[in-house]
């Protein structure tokens, strides 16, 4: 187990180094750069801005150095010193951008993946073990709903339904009076009353999809000559189903771990900008716009650095679920 | 028949199961009767798709439903005490099927084995676990501990070498024998008074087929339970049971003493099988396959199943009547109408 985590990780600096020059680099493809991408902004607005000032700003942020040099400057200074640049859209650093929306981002993704499941796989079994029965039908038809309704739209009608209905603004994860106020336990009541929507809204599209996937791995493997072994010893249905088949029709699941990160920022980019969210996905969205170089390629190789990490995570409980690979894979 | 000094365990009376497809209705088992005795054995063979694994799930009622039910017939279980007592008589196709009587049948009156030795363990749990399982099911006072302790010594008997290590064992770390070895465990652990043994050496090769042949007889012996023994191979069935039944689409064509079988095969149907075995002597015959092949099961034809293959039949006749099922010498039944 030991040997095989230590390869795992491993392997990761190879993948996490390609990441981050596919992501600097391609970040920087499109024509132009933002400095004069800025530029072109302040003289449109009339500010006149001397090509001494230009100048000036190409070479704080490096754009007169080739790509290649930049990269090094950049890699170097996230390996060596923890800095990940310098932001010039937001006109702050990296790091302080990173430090307030990623732990919000991972933290939501994380609960909505938690609630799919907790919703989706009681209802995927029950489909499973109901087949054609009229709660299956309606299970089915709401994951195709579920699946098919953009998230952002429903957004939108939830957060207005609730404010012109009860006055509630679902907007963000604070009310407007605690957002600067320290923790306390009413700020945390708070929260959780903000935070059901965006975990509804975010995790629909899972849940739908999970609710989809246990039933038919869980019809599968309900017809496994396992199940029949067991049910000829006597074992009653439900302690049955539980203890066999949809231990064999959940397992897969966790390897779906490692996609919520990417999948968060961009399928629900949407729903965070409707909902006021404070997460990366919509700093990632206009710092691409505005080719906001370091800004965009610190969020992607962040972003991937957690996905693979992810990945590894879902592995690693993959492996100790299932006895077949902690024994054949590994015992090797 | 030819027991008739054993008490009778299990008397299948017209038992008709099918399945209805949306290709049509499949009568996988089309008035199936026959009797179980303490101790004996029965063999059931027929090509496969006859319906010899229906008939086993219709007495465990473990038939996948829907598409399949049971429509017609009896089959009466005769239920005795532990201590020796007769207890009851229960037609298990009035129990609901995931109902408590039943559960209390499965498992600890009758034990079932099956084909896939390789699927047939679920590969999350120790083999030791899903012995133990059926201890605890039908045991309520047995503790984990002593479930464990059973399941050993259960694994011992069936020739698991090393049954304390072996207990702690995934089911891919055995080889196919073993894991069978490891389900015929699981099937008497609870010391059942019937074992239906459904094919359970097909999938293995022969010098462990014949280890496990032999291992299930011994365990026949010395538990003194009752066997069905069913089988597509003639030589197999003959050497496991006392008495034998062929059964072709749903029917029983022939049913006799295994002496009666082997020496005096009557049916077409078993004389076919017959010559399409290796003989036993191994003497260089030419092996004469069936001809055709099974005619589709949604078919059904006004009269005899086998018309269509059989080398005897009577044009005209066999298939405008149907046979019936007659005893032509005493325990010896045949389905044909040369006999009629
Ligand atoms: N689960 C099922 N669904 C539909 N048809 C089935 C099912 N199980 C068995 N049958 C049909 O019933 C007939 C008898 O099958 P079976 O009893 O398995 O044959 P065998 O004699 O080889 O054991 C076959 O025609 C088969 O297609
Ligand atoms: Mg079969």
């Amino acid at each position: 187990m030991l040997l095989y985590l230590i390869r795992r990780i491993l392997m990761l600096v190879p993948i996490l180094i390609l990441m981050s020059m596919v992501a600097f680099f391609l970040i920087q493809l499109p024509p132009g750069d933002f400095v004069t991408f800025r530029i072109e902004q302040l003289r449109m607005s009339g500010i006149e801005v001397s090509d001494n000032e230009a100048q000036r700003l190409m070479v704080q942020f490096g754009l007169d150095k080739p790509p290649m040099a930049r990269y090094v400057w950049w890699v170097s200074g996230i390996v060596l010193r923890g800095n990940w640049g310098w932001s010039l859209q937001w006109n702050k650093s990296v790091n302080e951008i990173l430090q307030e929306r990623i732990p919000m981002t991972v933290v939501i993704s994380l609960l909505a993946l938690l609630f799919s499941w907790v919703v989706a796989i009681p209802i995927g079994i029950y489909s499973a073990t109901h087949q054609y029965s009229p709660m299956d039908y309606v299970a089915t038809f709401l994951g195709f709903i579920g699946v098919a309704t953009p998230g952002f739209l429903l957004a939108l009608i939830a957060a207005w339904l609730l404010f012109s209905q009860l006055g509630f603004s679902a907007l963000g994860l604070h009310s407007p009076e605690y957002i600067n106020a320290p923790w306390s336990t009413a700020k945390f009541v708070d929260l959780l009353k903000h935070l059901w929507l965006p975990l509804f809204l975010v995790g629909m599209g899972n849940t739908a999809s999970t609710i989809r996937v246990v039933r038919n791995n869980l019809l599968d493997e309900l017809n496994k000559q396992y199940v029949i072994t067991a049910r000829s010893k006597g074992l009653s249905e439900w302690k049955l189903v539980w203890k066999y088949p949809v231990r064999m029709a959940i397992n897969p699941l966790l390897s779906t771990v490692s996609w919520v990160l990417p999948g968060l920022v961009s399928g629900t980019v949407l729903i965070d900008i409707v909902l006021s969210l404070q997460t990366i996905g919509p700093v990632l969205l206009r710092a691409t716009l505005a080719q906001d170089m370091y800004l965009a390629g610190s969020v992607v190789l962040l972003l991937s650095a957690l996905t693979v990490i992810g990945a590894l995570i879902g592995d690693v409980l993959l492996v100790l679920v299932d006895p077949r690979i902690r024994f054949g894979r590994l015992g090797k | 028949m030819a027991a008739s000094e054993n008490s009778v365990l299990v008397e299948v009376q017209d038992l008709k199961t099918y399945f209805f497809l949306h290709e049509g209705t499949v009568k996988a088992v089309d008035g199936v009767s026959f009797s179980i005795y303490e101790g004996r054995s029965l063999g059931v063979i027929g090509e496969s798709g006859c319906g010899k694994s229906v008939t086993a799930q219709s007495m465990m009622r473990i038939v996948p439903s829907p598409p399949g039910r049971e429509v017609d017939g009896k089959i009466e279980m005769y239920l005795w005490e532990n201590g020796g007592g007769f207890a009851e008589v229960v037609d298990v196709l009035q129990l609901k099927p995931s109902g408590a009587k039943i559960r209390s049948i499965r498992g600890k009156q009758i034990g079932m084995i099956f084909q896939e030795p390789m699927t047939a363990l679920s590969p999350l749990h120790t083999v030791g676990n899903q012995i133990a399982e059926a201890v605890l099911i039908h045991e309520q006072d047995a503790s984990k501990h002593q479930a464990r302790e059973r399941a050993i010594d259960m694994l011992g008997r069936v020739g698991i070498p090393q049954p304390h290590r072996l207990v702690d064992a995934y089911p891919h770390q055995l080889s196919g024998g073993m894991r069978q070895r490891a389900l015929i465990a699981m099937a008497l652990i609870c010391g059942p008074s019937l074992l239906i043994a459904d094919e359970p050496t097909t999938a293995l090769d022969v010098t462990i087929e014949a280890q496990i042949l032999e291992l299930i007889k011994e365990l026949q012996t010395s538990l003194g339970m009752a066997l069905m023994y069913i089988s597509h191979d003639l030589a197999v069935v003959g050497e496991m049971s006392d008495e034998i039944m062929v059964m072709y689409l749903g029917h029983v064509m022939e049913h006799a003493s295994t002496d009666d079988i082997f020496d005096n095969p009557l049916h077409p149907y078993t004389l076919a099988l017959w010559r399409s075995v290796p003989s036993i002597e191994g003497k260089l015959e030419r092996l004469i396959p069936i001809s055709g092949s099974l005619p589709s099961p949604f078919a059904s034809q006004p009269g005899c199943r086998f018309f269509s293959r059989c080398d005897r039949r009577m044009p005209g006749v066999c298939d405008a009547t149907p046979p019936s099922l007659k005893e032509v010498a005493p325990g010896h039944k045949v389905r044909c109408l040369l006999y009629e």
